[in-house]
């Protein structure tokens, strides 16, 4: 692949890997704009829309890539306000010399992932940097869909008492991403969560309705950074129970392994829900019913706290401040 | 005792003001003055303000009166100037005590102090008022700090509010001639506190093998028997701590070396007025106390009673003995008197929350009506190279000021994340608070903002800016950034070398090391890096490094910290030998796994980390069940330290023991391994300053870091330097590990603060 190449040869590329890979009506109209019907149910509704740029290393890793990571974190961030998405973008900066082979499958997963999503690339946009300008390729999607009329969930809207709902086992995304960049050959092989969370988002919608106050996927940051994000826009505290989170023993004996610790670690198919506690059984049962909710949990409660502390109570019944991280997990003890 | 005043007959009458300062207020200073000039025959008066005590004297006797001021002083008292005014006679006659002024007078508190004898004498005289009374005190003692919730200190402001006093009481507060003249926590059977339980109680129940939680001065205490090993092992159960060393409290001064080998200076230590936890070398044929109070370590900490329910308690466990000769005889009864906190959350304080939250670990609860407003804990202290040093600086001590000798803006400093203390700064003087703890749990965090918001209002000051670290994920620092004004970042070693340069008054450029855990460190103002052994050159507010340790892998951040193996896997990767990780570590299934990876991990200059891969090294241990437990083990396995030949290289600054680890890594004797690594450490350190000393022409060189709580280490190394003709400076005023660091911080962000408010003027 090579920079600086005419508006010919781009629109080559775009033929060749990208309109294949993503082919769906709206795409082949062929226009720097995309033109969809108003959907269904759009009245009395409300639209949202979101932005997101990928940016991972390795690539290709463990259960995914940039592709699919791509149209599952839009996806999910349309999701998690109760929506259901319904159309894509996706923008590509690409390095020159990157490997057309790479690119192609790229172009592959992106496809597949949003057909078994059911919801299409319609527009996109594709530019060549001079070497050492990006790093490999780079990926920007951006999405809108639809919340049906009544439902309104946000994160300033957690109430002491709350139940706290995990969909799923977390740190796994992180932790694959880390040991395929790290080498690190485990016995048993850690994949990615990446998946398209809309399914079970439309089945916990239908069985908590407006009980449900609030969804977040708790990506870069993990579980402790999305919970500290709640508790504070909610004005709360929110205690969890180390004892009720699910972690995958290999999750745990990797995080070992590098020092981490498995709540600062990105997911990219797992979900948080603040849902009143009346219901908390009904939505946990809902869940746990839908193929990416099977290990769901009640992780924790929301609790009246003026200075808007996430504790974790431990086996022992002690309890610490669940921090949120600048950045990187830096050493502490001195 | 007092001998009569000199005449001076004829000595022509003369009038002058006194200025005293130093730690003159609340320590009986004004009825002492008092009756002085009645004894010498002065007119005039004396009051408390602003800046201390001021004394209008007036006779023909001030030069006599003025040397005894300074030598017969009261006991809690410190004269640190008396500044002479020389005034024109005005015929004045009496002398009088004058009432305080407002404002900022009298605003520095005193700190809490020990039962004193003349108390002890009424505690256990039949015929006196205060018998057996759990709270008795005068000027000279008692609780301060602990039960002061504002300033000024009087007694509306105090614990003491809700007990109004009895006649006899109030009798006693108003006359200067007696000893309770003005003693804020007066108080008797007939109008102060109550204890929950008696004496006799709480004895039968310890004899009985309980467990005791009992109220004390600034938070309350587990109690038990120190001798009985079934009791101290349910109480380690109970508390879920597993190895960290219990302190134990003795009848008397005299019963301290049934237990333990204390020195002079740990005897002298022992009994001060603050009455600290004491750390000396156990004793191996001496009273055997339970080997659960202290596993694995070769140094105890033993308490005197500091309240009179303390000696109360004693008194019952021997009987009731009548008369005082039992208070001077040695007695082979020991308790142990651990902090009432679960699980590393603060000190109890309130009887309600004691009910709550030991309920599950005191078999018996003993509250008293007194509330404690400020939690304080035990101070520990030890002796290092010949003179006191502090282990953990709280009860009976804050908030004694450090002098800086000179007047700056005044900061607040937020201290690390372990170990938090906060630094206030007003005029030429630095307050630091009393040991707050790890700022892990929500109940810390809240002590830590109590004490900061208590701190400020007792000072009566508002911070014009806000000292934290580098450190992005403290707490303090989070919290720093939420204060409002505005915040100096400080490194973490310079801020060590900076404390200890500060409270010997030592100004910049002062050559100092921080021997240390962690801290971040910062490279052409960028911050990065795993710091931990460092030569630094300190100057107000700037600072260079001159050298650090060579790098060491860091494998697995915190982790390494807990776990000495993975810093003795990261010692053998240093010296070619990752290969025998796995083999060395049988019962550690990842060992050779992250010796696998260990060339991608972090790397850190940490000497505290070298410890740990030494320990790691020779066996002490895998895993820590406390922060420094290797360390402190590794300290007690070193008899005489000795000197690897050709054990460390050092060039351009950087330190390198590699020789060293390559030799604990063949050694299979644990004792020989830890003295060579003491030994061979102290000579590369002493080479490692002495050059840089040299090369940059310094005789004084602080010492900072957590590392010099380790005593063969300080010693080993102040001889050492001493030996190259430089002049080590100990932290004897603040502990040398985070504890002391918000003085570091304080101090370089004032100078920070100073340089831009003159560079500003300069500009205009
Ligand atoms: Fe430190
Ligand atoms: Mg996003
Ligand atoms: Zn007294
Ligand atoms: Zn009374």
């Amino acid at each position: 692949l090579t920079h600086g190449a005419g508006g010919r040869a781009m629109a080559q590329l775009i033929a060749d890997i990208f309109a294949p890979a993503l082919a769906n009506p709206y795409l082949a109209q062929g226009n720097d704009q995309a033109a969809m019907p108003l959907p269904a149910g759009a009245a009395g509704g409300r639209l949202v829309m979101t932005t997101d740029g990928y940016v991972v290393s390795p690539l290709f890793f463990p259960g995914g890539d940039i592709g699919s990571l791509a149209v599952h974190g839009t996806i999910n961030d349309i999701a998690m306000s109760g929506a259901v998405p319904l159309w894509l973008s996706a923008s590509f900066i690409i390095e020159e010399g990157f490997p057309l082979a790479d690119l192609q499958r790229i172009a592959a997963s992106m496809g597949a992932a949003a057909r078994d999503a059911g919801v299409p690339v319609v527009t996109g946009d594709t530019k060549v940097v001079e070497r050492g300008k990006a790093d490999g390729v780079f990926v920007a999607t951006a999405g809108v869909g639809l919340v049906p009329a009544g439902l309104e969930l946000s994160g300033d809207r957690a109430r002491p008492g709350d139940a706290v709902l995990l969909s799923g086992s977390i740190g796994d995304h992180g932790v694959a991403i880390m040991s395929s960049r790290e080498n690190l050959e485990f016995e048993t092989a850690i994949v990615s969560d990446s998946a398209a969370l809309h399914g079970l988002v439309a089945a916990m919608v239908a069985a908590a309705g407006p009980s449900l106050r609030l969804m977040r996927d708790p990506t870069r940051g993990g579980l402790a950074a999305t919970l500290n994000e709640v508790a504070h826009q909610s004005g709360v505290g929110i205690v969890i129970e180390e004892e009720a989170i699910p972690v995958k023993p290999e999750v745990a004996a990797a995080c070992e392994l590098l020092g981490l610790e498995p709540l600062n670690v990105a997911n990219e198919g797992k979900l948080v829900a603040v849902v009143a506690a009346e219901v908390a059984d009904t939505l946990l049962a809902a869940m746990r019913a839908h193929p990416l909710g099977r290990d769901a949990a009640c992780v924790g409660t929301v609790v009246d706290d003026p200075h808007r502390f996430v504790q974790m109570t431990t086996a022992f019944g002690g309890g610490r401040i669940v921090d949120w991280l600048a950045g990187e997990q830096l050493p502490r003890i001195c | 005792m007092l001998s009569a005043p000199p005449k001076e007959p004829g000595a022509p009458v003369s009038r002058e003001r006194l200025r005293l300062r130093g730690v003159v207020q609340g320590v009986g200073m004004r009825p002492f003055v008092f009756g002085l000039a009645e004894r010498f025959g002065l007119a005039g008066s004396v009051r408390n303000d602003a800046e201390g005590v001021l004394i209008e004297a007036e006779g023909s006797a001030i030069e006599a009166f003025v040397a005894a001021l300074r030598e017969n002083a009261p006991p809690l008292a410190r004269i640190d100037a008396v500044e002479r005014t020389v005034l024109v006679p005005t015929g004045e006659r009496g002398f009088a005590i004058v009432a305080s002024v407002g404002g900022r007078a009298a605003t520095l508190v005193p700190a809490d102090a020990a039962t004193c004898t003349a108390c002890l004498d009424e505690l256990f005289d039949p015929a006196s008022r205060f018998h057996l009374y759990p709270f008795v005190n005068c000027t000279h003692c008692g609780p301060r700090y602990t039960i002061t919730r504002r300033v000024p200190y009087d007694r509306p402001n105090t614990a003491m509010a809700g007990f109004a006093m009895c006649p006899a009481c109030a009798a006693a507060y108003e006359n200067p001639r007696d000893r309770r003249f003005h003693a804020e926590p007066v108080a008797c059977p007939v109008c102060g506190p109550q204890l929950s339980h008696s004496a006799g109680e709480i004895a039968a129940a310890i004899r009985a093998g309980r467990i005791v939680a009992l109220k004390g001065i600034g938070g309350f205490h587990l109690m038990c028997d120190a001798t009985d090993e079934a009791v101290v092992a349910e109480l380690r159960r109970r508390k879920r701590r597993d190895a960290k060393p219990f302190a134990v409290m003795v009848a008397n001064a005299a019963s301290l070396a049934l237990f333990a080998a204390p020195g002079a200076a740990h005897l002298a230590l022992a009994e001060t007025p603050a009455r600290p936890i004491v750390l000396m070398p156990l004793r191996g044929d001496g009273e055997r106390l339970a080997p659960s109070v202290a596993p694995s370590l070769a140094q105890v900490g033993l308490v005197l009673p500091y309240a009179p329910v303390h000696h109360l308690l004693f008194h019952a466990l021997l009987g009731c003995p009548d008369g005082r000769a039992w208070r001077e005889a040695p007695h082979p009864v020991a308790l142990v008197a651990t902090s009432a906190n679960p699980g590393g959350e603060p000190l109890v304080v309130d009887d309600a929350d004691a009910r709550r939250r030991l309920a599950g670990i005191a078999d018996l609860i003993v509250g008293h009506g007194r509330p404690i407003v400020v939690r304080a804990d035990d101070s520990v202290m030890t002796v290092i190279d010949g003179a006191p040093a502090f282990v953990r600086r709280a009860r009976g001590v804050v908030p004694d000021p450090v002098d800086l000798g000179r007047d700056g803006p005044c900061v607040l400093a937020l201290g690390a994340h372990l170990k938090a203390t906060v630094c206030v700064t007003r005029g030429r003087e630095a307050f630091v608070s009393q040991h707050v703890g790890d700022l892990d749990t929500a109940e810390t965090v809240t002590f830590y903002r109590e004490t900061i918001a208590h701190l400020t209002a007792i000072l009566d000051v508002t911070p014009e800016g806000v000292a934290c670290d580098l450190h992005p994920d403290y707490r303090s620092t989070r919290l720093a950034e939420e204060l409002g004004p505005p915040v100096v970042r400080v490194q973490h070693h310079a801020a060590h070398v900076a404390a200890v340069a500060a409270e010997h008054g030592v100004p910049g450029p002062v050559l100092g090391v921080a021997l240390d855990g962690h801290g971040i460190g910062e490279t052409d103002g960028q911050p990065g890096g795993n710091w931990g052994g460092e030569l630094i050159e300190v100057d107000g507010a700037g600072w260079r490094r001159l050298g650090h340790l060579a790098p060491l892998a860091l494998p697995g951040g915190d982790r390494a910290a807990r776990e000495p193996w993975r810093m003795a896997v990261a010692a053998l990767a240093a010296i070619g030998r990752a290969g025998e990780a796995a083999c060395r570590f049988p019962a550690v299934t990842i060992a050779g796994a992250l010796a696998a990876r260990i060339d991608g991990a972090p790397v850190t200059t940490s000497l505290g980390r070298l410890f740990d891969a030494a320990a790691g090294l020779l066996g002490v241990r895998t895993h820590q069940a406390h922060e420094g437990q290797a360390a402190m083990e590794l300290e007690a396995l070193c008899g005489a330290p000795r000197t690897l030949a050709h054990g460390f290289v050092l060039a351009d600054g950087v330190l390198d023991f590699a020789p060293l680890l390559a030799a604990l890594a063949d050694c299979d004797d644990a004792r020989a391994g830890a003295a060579l690594f003491h030994g061979t450490l102290i000579a590369g350190l002493g080479a490692w300053i002495g050059e840089a000393a040299q090369a940059r022409d310094h005789r004084t060189v602080a010492l900072g870091g957590g590392c010099l709580m380790n005593r063969v280490l300080a010693e080993g190394l102040a001889a050492d330097l001493r030996g190259r003709g430089l002049v080590p400076l100990l932290a004897r005023k603040l502990p040398p590990n985070d504890g002391g660091l918000s003085l570091g911080q304080a101090v370089m962000a004032r100078a920070a603060m100073a340089s831009a408010s003159a560079a500003a003027g300069g500009s205009q």
